[in-house]
């Protein structure tokens, strides 16, 4: 407080040269504006102004192919998804204002966790409000002060502050390297708490990891085992379980996490699990406790979603076959691509370089097709990718189409 | 193995990451004085731990700094495993 009013409560002039506690991004903002100052459209602030079904959306103007939405099953206008939302909108109103442990645990939740075990064969389901905070919530909690995580270095970022949330030493292997994960494990000392965390698919490159040789290993040494099913979801493996359920080792891991807003088709993240004492974490899971649960609307669609995903076997086989065509298409004109099969619905153009790369972007939302721009730090080996997920209801022809704007693009850029 | 057999150790596997011959000392620093990203980290952690036969966990990373502290780190955990 002052003394005197002549007297300023703080100093006059902010010591340390005009920095502040946003200097610390002075670097990203460069970044981001010598790439726009070249013109360029940003990469990472595009509006879709309508969309007209799972593939077509109206972006800055333009009627645009949707080939990065992970919107693998095409749900988000399935009749019956839409219908169960707007009747759930209508009985139980815009939103629960409330936790999942306090009043915000409706009907719909339990459906919608109902749907869950039966989709996955298990005796546990719980829904968070966002598939990040499940990563978040089960890893954090499950794995504290002493305990040990050995994980993909090419994880997810809801799985790194999962880890820094808990507090437990985090012990990351290189990529998919069954050899570098096993001697992790090894050094582990006795009687620690250990917890692998593993992906199905790795959503930069959309390859899959080798779970039937990693769960084998995690198993021998006495690790829980987490798998992050969020790329896979409702068309890997027979029942759409999983690259868990597809490498055969689905009763062998402890908890699947998952999410509602790819093949699902909302918004909303979930853990599945046999464990006995699973229960416990709707008390102890800081991240499902201290939220708003999803709206009765967002369950219901999700519900509605997963049950329809359970008979989706002719549209997974679709969305394969649009896989394989894109990925040789583009392997035919060309560009580099981040798996030498395609394994997932994600096919990654790898680019020269960060420019060229932004420019083929551009190009390609110039002549009518939307992919995500992927750039370092967020993508393995400093990589810039254009990274492009199927779905289901691309049809034979909107493939070809994708495919020959990427010509068009690729040749107008030179890098094809 | 005393201090300076893990010096020297350490100096030999840090070799082939150091790609601008930075004359490595107690002080010099990972980050900006051999520019190492957070692949080349990783690399060069694995590289370390396999030698040692020790975990050198994120958290312990983000304690070390410098060459000299890695080495009295790897010096410990060696003589504690």
């Amino acid at each position: 407080m002052s003394e005197g009013i002549i007297q300023p409560d703080q100093p006059e002039t902010l010591e340390g040269d005009g920095k502040d506690l946003f200097s610390k991004f002075d670097d990203i903002i460069a970044l981001r504006e010598g790439l726009l100052a070249s013109g360029q459209e940003d990469p990472f602030n595009l509006v879709m102004e309508k969309v007209l079904s799972p593939t077509r959306a109206i972006c800055n103007g333009r009627e645009t192919i949707l080939l990065g939405t992970y919107n693998y099953m095409g749900m988000t206008f399935d009749p019956d998804v839409v219908e169960a939302g707007k009747q759930a909108l209508a009985d139980f109103g815009s939103g629960t204002t409330g936790s999942r442990v306090l009043n915000g645990t409706y009907q719909g939740h339990k459906e919608c966790e109902e749907a869950l075990r039966e989709f996955y064969d298990m005796d546990h389901a719980m829904v968070f409000s966002t598939g990040y905070q499940a990563n978040l919530g089960i890893i954090s909690t499950i794995a504290g002060k002493g305990d040990y995580i050995v994980l993909d270095i090419d994880s997810h970022a809801s799985i790194w502050d999962g880890c820094a949330m808990g507090q437990a030493e985090v012990v990351p292997f290189k990529h998919n390297d069954i050899e570098a994960m096993e001697k992790r494990l090894k050094r582990i000392p006795e009687g620690a708490g250990k917890l692998v965390v593993l992906e199905g698919v790795y959503s930069m490159l959309g390859d899959i990891a080798p779970l039937k040789e990693m769960v084998a290993v995690a198993k021998k040494y006495g690790a829980m085992v987490l798998v992050d099913e969020a790329h896979s979801m409702g068309f890997i493996g027979e029942h759409g379980r999983g690259v868990v359920e597809d490498a055969g080792v689905i009763d062998d891991v402890d908890f699947i996490i998952g999410t509602f807003s790819k093949s699902v088709g909302t918004v909303g993240g979930f853990c599945v699990s046999n464990h006995p004492k699973f229960e416990i974490m709707r008390l102890v899971c800081r991240p499902y406790v201290f939220t708003a649960s999803l709206p009765p609307s967002v369950v219901a669609t999700a519900a509605t979603s997963i049950r329809k995903l359970m008979h989706g076997s002719n549209k997974r086989a679709h969305l394969w076959e649009n896989s394989k065509n894109l990925h040789k298409g583009l392997r035919d004109l060309g560009f580099q691509l981040g798996t030498e099969e395609p394994q997932s619905a994600i096919i990654a153009v790898i680019m020269p370089d960060l420019e060229r790369g932004a420019a083929m972007w551009e190009a390609l939302i110039r002549n009518g097709l939307y992919v995500n721009l992927a750039r370092p730090p967020a993508t393995p080996a400093n990589m810039t990718l254009l990274r492009c997920s199927l779905c289901a209801e691309h049809s034979e022809g909107e493939v070809s189409q994708i495919l020959e704007i990427f010509e068009k693009s690729g040749k107008e850029i030179g890098i094809i | 193995m005393d201090r300076a057999e893990v010096d020297a150790k350490i100096r030999e596997l840090a070799e082939p990451f150091n790609k601008k011959g930075v004359d490595i000392k107690e002080e010099t620093t990972f980050q900006n004085d051999l520019e190492f990203d957070s692949l080349t980290v990783m690399d060069f952690v694995a590289e370390i731990e396999d030698e040692f036969d020790i975990i050198i966990s994120m958290n312990q990373q983000a304690e070390i700094e410098n060459y000299g502290q890695l080495v009295d780190a790897v010096h410990k955990l060696q003589a504690d495993a």
